[in-house]
């Protein structure tokens, strides 16, 4: 078996130290070793988008990447998004007014990637949200309430209400 | 039944979802996110080669590696298994060779021929490389349509590719084609695509020694399928295999049997003595879980000089692949049954075929039959274009009328009077406008541009009532704190049971949704789970008949303790009040502790307790309808196809939950377009799988589809609650819409699509071909 890499990251706000082959994904590292199971794994090949995570504020695909190449990185997941417990995001909120998720498997992903998207273009036009979202892939929605959670979350962000 | 019903508080609104709360956070509970002290991870080897006799196999080197507990080979499994029977499979009928892993030979890419276990799955599959295997080749049956007349023996086993071959001649049919002013003929092909559930399938299984209990956790549609199939396939009693059901990322068929790798998990588990977990891979989901709607249907309909249907004939032929999951079943026997849908199509004969071949093995997909309404909406396009008639006129002049109803089919099929296809054939024209958009078009076409419409419409049998499909119970318990657990033989994923179930226990037993909690698996009585359209009517009776009984014993309770009479007391939202008086009350909570806690206190002789159990045994079928028009406008310089509208007219009955029952047709209907517009499991001519990722399986992302609108028509069901299934529509009616909307948009080049996909290729090739001719 290849050597083990010590590393450290900071997941969703507290300090994570670990060890890791080589060869580990960043998403089996966040799910194994920093108990992160909202990330979820869809493709394996980086299309899917249901891993996605904020690696210093950006979004990546943590099935892409080795859990090497995060030494020492802010890592936000979907488990890290909400305030509190009793509190959801304003995006998580507008998931579930919209109904923009069934199974669910894919909407971490989704939640981390429109938080991202809207941090970067917080006036989105329903071009701009469908071409913005559609690195993402659900099977369940035909993505009618994910755009409309889109929608809805960018308004409160902008606080404009609901 | 106390005269006490509650009115409907809940039903028909669109709650938020009870289950959403721990999804949009992370923290649902998959069962990837299981691990369990020594658990082991299973990888499997597969074949690269459609047909091929395996005539070397090493496993000692994969052995041999660190971190490797066992390796299995179909020799050290197969042996293990009493039947990897599916319930739906009668014993007598036969099927292909009950083995978990090949056994000498393979018979499609993915065949799983090796297993490895091992301390991750990182070194399972380190092991998968160090296995040494050698092949010859065999000649693969990959064509389904000379599958049948093939030399080649997909499975030598049952000496001929045939599946199932179902003729049934109907001598009226021949007579009314005898004078029919037109005879029309057409063959209708659907091409090979799968379900892609988000989550792709998987299970963790440990065996505790001694106890004798199978523990399984699993992604499941059907908890009670994985306990009598798991028991059949270790030979153990029911009572020692435990069904944990958690989080399921969809399925939509896919998982509503046990594949053969959840069987070898199953053995493995057994023979290891530790916990086993397999995950499948995208890969594997692609190639090697389960295809769908390869087939054709060769549809000849006879129509007088107006435009009256008169009578058809069917021939439908089906690909079963290798192994199909679930075994091989008949959908086209259903498809061709199903066939005259909502309209007076006069006597029809029809026969249908399904033949093995060395791919992937077919398996139920939403709507498994829908190619009754895929080969009767795109024939009714050509009738209508072949006898110069509007296609909404020639549906208007034959669709099944209020007053045609109760209808009895020349199929055997029978309508009662509460569907409504007429009516959601107007909405629906009236919601996309059709005149204006016919005017609009016209005027497109002037221009150079290339607008087309395509409607569908259909009636799908829900909830069906016969065989293990027939019944669901609820047990329902009434704590001492008053919060209300159910415990249901469900499997919902992505469905919204946990809030459309609590919809109908709170109106019924007048609680709140949120004090209802639903239990699915382990410790639910036996049910066929979530799939078939059938949780709302058939589960969804089950949890209100429950539901009914303990408000029963509620009102009894609190009219006793309060000195009222029942007839006097209302029970909503947990409060059990003299209607009229609402200071006089008492709570659920202070009900149930008096019916646990202090018994002494009931009315003389009751039972103490709150708790009640129903079964509900559903109608033959359970009718509901719908109408999709969409349009699109379609670029003949590249053969792209743009949706600009879709709008969907349904009949689900009552609507338990409005969001929720759109929610279900916009899911079903972006498969649909994916279906005729992107998706293909694409097969070479040696019986190579050319799509193995998302890169070649193009399942459509939000810049694909349109916004969806959706109306409803109302006309409740006999059942119970008035309602009807709604999971399928959407999948059933969007391939025609979208197909008929491609063809009419290419109607002025004057060709006759009748093959899916109609990907960019496909719509240049036909364009192509009418410049040629």
């Amino acid at each position: 078996m290849a050597d083990q890499i010590p590393l450290s990251m900071t997941v969703n706000g507290r300090a994570r130290r670990g060890a890791a082959e080589p060869r580990l994904t960043l998403a089996d590292f966040l799910r194994e070793q920093a108990l992160c199971t909202g990330v979820h794994l869809g493709c394996e090949h980086g299309v899917c988008g249901s891993c996605t995570v904020l690696m210093d504020g950006e979004a990546v695909r943590s099935c892409l990447l080795f859990a090497v190449q995060a030494d020492g990185a802010h890592i936000t997941t979907v488990e890290g998004l909400a305030p509190d417990d009793e509190t959801l995001h304003p995006v998580q909120e507008a998931f579930r007014d919209c109904h923009g998720l069934q199974c669910g498997f894919c909407t971490p992903g989704f939640v981390v990637s429109v938080a991202a998207f809207l941090e970067a273009n917080p006036d989105p036009s329903d071009d701009e949200i469908r071409h913005g979202i559609a690195g993402n892939l659900c099977r369940c929605t035909g993505y009618q309430g994910i755009v409309a959670a889109t929608r809805q979350a960018a308004a409160v962000l902008k606080g404009e209400g609901q | 039944m106390t005269n006490t019903a509650a009115a409907a508080r809940y039903v028909g609104q669109s709650v938020k979802r009870l289950e959403d709360p721990r999804l949009v956070t992370g923290h649902g509970r998959y069962v990837d996110d299981i691990v369990l002290p020594g658990m082991l991870h299973a990888a499997f080897g597969r074949s690269d080669l459609a047909r091929a006799t395996i005539t070397r196999l090493d496993t000692s080197a994969a052995e041999a590696l660190e971190g490797v507990h066992a390796v299995f080979t179909g020799a050290d499994l197969n042996s293990h298994n009493d039947s990897l029977r599916a319930s739906l499979h009668p014993p007598e009928s036969p099927a292909p060779p009950a083995n978990m892993l090949a056994d000498g030979d393979v018979r499609f890419v993915g065949d799983p021929y090796v297993m490895v276990v091992a301390d991750s799955r990182y070194i399972a599959e380190d092991a998968l490389d160090l296995v040494e295997v050698e092949f010859e080749p065999l000649d693969p049956v990959v064509n389904y349509e000379t599958a049948a007349e093939s030399d080649d023996l997909v499975h030598p086993e049952l000496g001929s590719n045939l599946a199932h071959d179902l003729p049934v001649p109907n001598p009226a049919q021949e007579e009314a084609f005898a004078d029919a002013a037109h005879i029309i003929t057409e063959t209708w092909h659907q091409h090979r695509q799968t379900n892609v559930p988000m989550e792709t399938r998987g299970i963790v299984a440990s065996w505790q020694p001694h106890a004798g209990v199978m523990e399984v956790w699993a992604s499941t549609q059907s908890p009670h399928e994985m306990q009598l199939v798991g028991a059949r396939v270790l030979g153990i009693g029911e009572h020692k295999i435990v069904v944990h059901f958690g989080d399921v990322g969809g399925g939509f068929g896919q998982k509503m049997f046990l594949g053969r790798e959840d069987m070898a998990v199953l053995v493995a588990a057994k023979l290891l003595a530790s916990p086993v977990k397999w995950i499948e891979d995208r890969r594997e989901n692609l190639l090697a879980s389960n295809h769908a709607r390869i087939e054709q249907m060769t549809v000849t309909m006879a129509v007088d000089e107006d435009g009256n249907f008169l009578a058809a004939d069917l021939d439908q032929l089906e690909d079963d692949g290798a192994y199909p999951l679930g075994g091989p079943a008949t959908p086209g026997a259903m498809a061709t049954m199903l066939y005259p849908g909502p309209y007076r199509m006069g006597p029809v004969s029809w026969r249908a075929r399904t033949v093995y071949t060395n791919t992937c093995g077919r398996g139920a997909y939403r709507g498994p039959w829908q190619m009754e309404s895929v080969a009767r909406e795109q024939m009714i396009d050509r009738v209508a274009r072949e006898i110069g008639m509007d296609p909404l006129e020639l549906r208007r002049q034959n669709v099944l009328k209020p007053d045609d109803l109760p209808y009895q089919v020349s199929t055997g099929l029978f309508f009662e009077t509460t569907i409504s296809p007429e009516q959601t054939l107007e909405q629906a024209a009236e919601m996309i406008g059709y005149d204006d958009f016919r005017a609009e078009q016209a005027k497109a076409r002037e221009e150079g541009r290339y607008l087309g419409l395509g409607m569908a419409l259909y009636i799908e049998p829900t909830s069906m009532g016969m065989g293990p499909l027939g019944t669901e119970s609820a047990m329902l318990r009434v704590e001492v704190d008053g919060h209300v657990n159910v415990f249901m033989g469900t499997g919902s994923h992505g469905q919204s049971l946990e809030t459309t179930i609590a919809q109908l226990v709170a109106d019924e037993l007048g609680v709140r949704p949120e004090d209802v909690t639903l239990h699915q698996g382990h410790g639910s009585g036996y049910g066929f789970g979530t799939g078939g359209s059938r949780s709302a009517v058939i589960a969804g009776s089950a949890a209100r008949a429950a539901a009914s009984g303990v408000r029963d014993k509620v009102v009894a309770i609190a009219a006793h303790l309060m000195e009222a009479s029942a007839d006097d007391l209302e029970v909503a939202d947990g409060v059990i009040s003299v209607k009229g008086t609402p200071a006089a009350s008492m709570t659920m909570a202070q009900v149930a502790a008096t019916a646990y806690q202090n018994s002494d206190a009931l009315p003389e002789g009751m039972e103490a307790g709150l708790e009640h159990t129903a079964r509900y045994k559903a109608p033959p079928s359970t009718h509901s309808n719908a109408c999709h028009i969409c349009t699109c406008e379609l670029d003949p310089g590249t053969g792209k196809v743009t949706l600009l509208r879709y709008v969907v007219s349904e009949d689900c009955g009552v609507l338990i939950n409005p969001m929720v029952v759109d929610g279900q047709i916009a899911g079903g209907v972006v498969q649909g377009i994916g279906g005729v517009l992107y998706e293909h499991c694409v097969y070479d001519e040696s019986g190579n799988p050319l799509a193995s990722t998302f890169l070649d399986y193009l399942v459509p992302t939000a810049a694909e589809v349109p916004d969806l609108e959706c109306g409803h028509v109302v006309v409740p069901s006999d059942t119970p609650g008035g309602h009807k299934g709604t999971g399928e529509g959407g999948a059933i009616g969007a391939p025609p819409a979208v197909f008929n909307a491609v063809a009419d948009a290419l109607a002025p080049f004057d060709v006759y699509p009748n093959r899916q996909p109609l990907d960019p290729n496909a719509v240049l090739s036909l364009i192509a071909s009418a410049s040629d001719s």
